[in-house]
Parts: structure tokens; C-alpha cells; sequence
């Protein structure tokens, strides 16, 4: 197999996982800056809507590291599409296959679901609440949180701070409750 | 003295705040965005940012996000302690810190509604990024609403049990 052929296959976990906790301390030793992504909605907040709101005022432009990161995240995943993509559809548990498959949800050739989560579907309920709704709850859950899976389940627990062990609990909490029990109602609406 | 308030206020519930005491030149960013591409390309490679990803994991159904997590975190536990152990500094030769986080009850209540939002969109804040990059531009939809969601929160702070 060539380095081509192995960079384009999907990574295992052991590979991907060990890569992503480096990030902690590359963070820390280039510029003493603690990983955290959903502060990054904060700064643009502060950035382009302030309106005067206490929590936003602060000096956004000291923060600027962790926005041109995000915008890193946002080329990584271009490269990582366009030249060195899987042209294989991607490989999920046959349960969950099985499961979603009633809801017309068979298209695996993204990684974003094409039948679930496109233009079309935003002005129906189903998307609007998948997409809309659902971003508001990231956005919201993840501030009133004070980090997201970063912040706390990578970097707080990697710093063994306990209120960060709380938070990512109750994100799988979260989860665990919204896929099993009340996705499969919304995944239903058939308008 | 006002520079300590504005500092209080852009580390209030967030953990990525550490003040660097050095005036770095605009390029020094550059370093950040590499770090994202490989971040990102990462996110892409081992399917992390994929709807499916999550739903299998919340699901109990594969082990893969769980490996990913698990083995990031242990990672990093073992990078920090190495790093405080023999008080490695910054490349420019500060101290390192990391910041002790206090518990509120918004760490319960806003991690549950996060965690809501998570197994809908798939995606928590950093895939999000890494989704529309992935040629899924109605996601922009999502990240725009996440951001009300971050300025709802701003709004509505003083009123929300912490």
C-alpha cells in the first residue's frame, strides 16, 4: 500500500484519537493558548454583534489565535475532501443502518447525511429542526457550558478538572437521550 | 486595572482564555492556522465529523468516537502532566498555565442542552467548521445559528440559573 492509499483510507481511532490529544499540548507550547473550540462563536459574536451586551465586551483581537484555528479547521477539511478523499461510501454500523434506514436516510456517501441535511430540506420541519434549531442548541448549550467537547472533554478533563468531567457527562447525557428517544419522533416528520 | 476587567469579562465560562503577557506579531497566527488544517483534516480522515459517527456512538452501536475521545484524552492527561512535571515553557518561553476551571450549574443545564443539539446537528462547535469544509454548505445554516445561540446566551446571562 502507498502513502497516497493510506492517507485516503479512513482513519482508525487509535490513529485519529492520540493525534487529536497532541493538539493539547502543541496548543500550550506555541503559545501558551488552552484548546477550546466554541469560544470561537463568542469572539465573533463580541467581533460583529456587541450590542452592548457585558459578556461580549472584551478585547475580541486577543483572541484572534483561536478564530484563524477554526478557519484552519475549516481548510484542513477542504484538503482533506478534495485531494485526499475516501471515494468509498462510509462504512457504519449495520444497527444503525438498519434503524434509520425507515426514516429515508440510505445516502452514504457524505459524511453529512445528503438525504437528511441539505438546501431543500431546510424549509421543512424536520430540517429546520435538525439544522436550525439544533445549531441554536450547540451554540447555546456549549457557551452556558463554558466549553464543548474541546474545552471540556479533551482539554478540562486532560487538566483533570473535575467541573469539566460534570459537563462532558452530561453531554453524553444529552445525547444519549436525544438520539434514542426523541430523535426517532422528529426523524418521522414527514413535512 | 481596566485591563483586569476586561480580562474577567473575556474568561468568563470559557476555557480557552490564557493571557499571553507577549505583543506577537500578526504572523505568529500562522502557527494556529496550520494547526488547524491538520485538525481538520484529521476531523475528515477518521470520520469524527460525520452525523452517522455521532449517531452510532450515542447509540451505543460502534466503538470508534469513544477510541477517539478515550485516547485523545489519555494523550493529553499524559502531555499536561509532562509539561507540569518538568515546567516545559512556551516556545517564546513563557510559563505555561492552565487555568482552573470553577463548577456553576451551567456546566449541567447548558452541557445537557449542548448534548441535545450535538446528536441533532452531528456535529459539536469544531466539526461544524469542518463540515461545511467538506462541501456540506447548508451546515453554514447550522454554525449561523449556533452563533445566535452563543449571543442568546450573551443576552439572556444575568437571568439564567449558574
Amino acid at each position: 500500500m502507498n502513502i497516497i492509499e493510506f492517507i485516503t483510507q479512513p482513519w482508525p481511532w487509535y490513529v485519529a484519537g492520540p493525534l487529536i490529544g497532541l493538539t493539547v499540548p502543541t496548543l500550550l507550547i506555541l503559545g501558551n493558548k488552552t484548546f477550546g473550540i466554541s469560544s470561537s462563536m463568542r469572539h465573533i459574536c463580541a467581533a460583529c454583534i456587541p450590542a452592548k451586551i457585558p459578556f461580549f465586551q472584551y478585547d475580541w483581537k486577543k483572541e484572534i489565535w483561536n478564530l484563524v484555528f477554526v478557519l484552519g479547521i475549516f481548510f484542513g477539511a477542504v484538503i482533506a475532501t478534495q485531494l485526499f478523499s475516501n471515494p468509498e461510501d462510509i462504512i457504519v454500523s449495520e444497527k444503525l443502518v438498519n434503524d434509520i434506514k425507515q426514516y429515508g436516510i440510505t445516502d452514504y456517501s457524505q459524511l453529512v447525511p445528503v438525504d437528511l441535511l441539505n438546501w431543500e430540506s431546510l424549509i421543512t420541519v424536520r430540517g429546520f429542526i435538525m439544522i436550525v434549531i439544533g445549531g441554536f442548541m450547540v451554540g447555546f448549550g456549549t457557551r452556558y457550558a463554558g466549553g464543548c467537547t474541546s474545552g471540556h472533554a479533551i482539554m478540562g478533563l486532560s487538566s483533570l478538572q473535575w467541573p469539566s468531567l460534570v459537563a462532558t457527562c452530561c453531554f453524553m447525557l444529552g445525547g444519549i437521550v436525544m438520539a434514542n428517544f426523541i430523535l426517532p419522533f422528529i426523524l418521522s416528520i414527514q413535512f | 486595572m481596566q485591563e483586569k476587567q476586561e480580562y474577567q469579562v473575556r474568561s468568563t465560562d470559557a476555557v480557552c482564555v490564557n493571557e499571553s503577557q507577549l505583543k506577537d506579531k500578526w504572523y505568529s497566527n500562522i502557527k494556529y492556522l496550520i494547526v488547524g488544517i491538520s485538525f481538520g483534516f484529521i476531523f475528515v480522515k477518521a470520520e469524527i465529523v460525520s452525523w452517522f459517527r455521532i449517531q452510532e456512538m450515542f447509540r451505543f452501536q460502534s466503538f470508534h468516537m469513544y477510541g477517539v475521545i478515550g485516547s485523545a484524552v489519555i494523550v493529553g492527561m499524559i502531555s499536561v502532566w509532562i509539561i507540569k512535571k518538568f515546567k516545559v515553557k512556551s516556545i517564546q518561553g513563557e510559563k505555561i498555565v492552565i487555568q482552573n476551571k470553577t463548577f456553576n450549574k451551567g456546566q449541567i443545564y447548558g452541557a445537557l442542552i449542548f448534548g441535545f443539539g450535538w446528536a441533532l446537528t452531528g456535529a459539536c462547535p469544531g466539526p461544524l467548521f469542518a463540515q461545511i469544509g467538506t462541501g456540506a454548505t447548508v451546515v453554514s445554516i447550522t454554525l449561523l445559528s449556533a452563533i445566535l445561540g452563543t449571543w442568546v446566551y450573551g443576552y439572556f446571562r444575568d437571568k439564567l440559573p449558574h
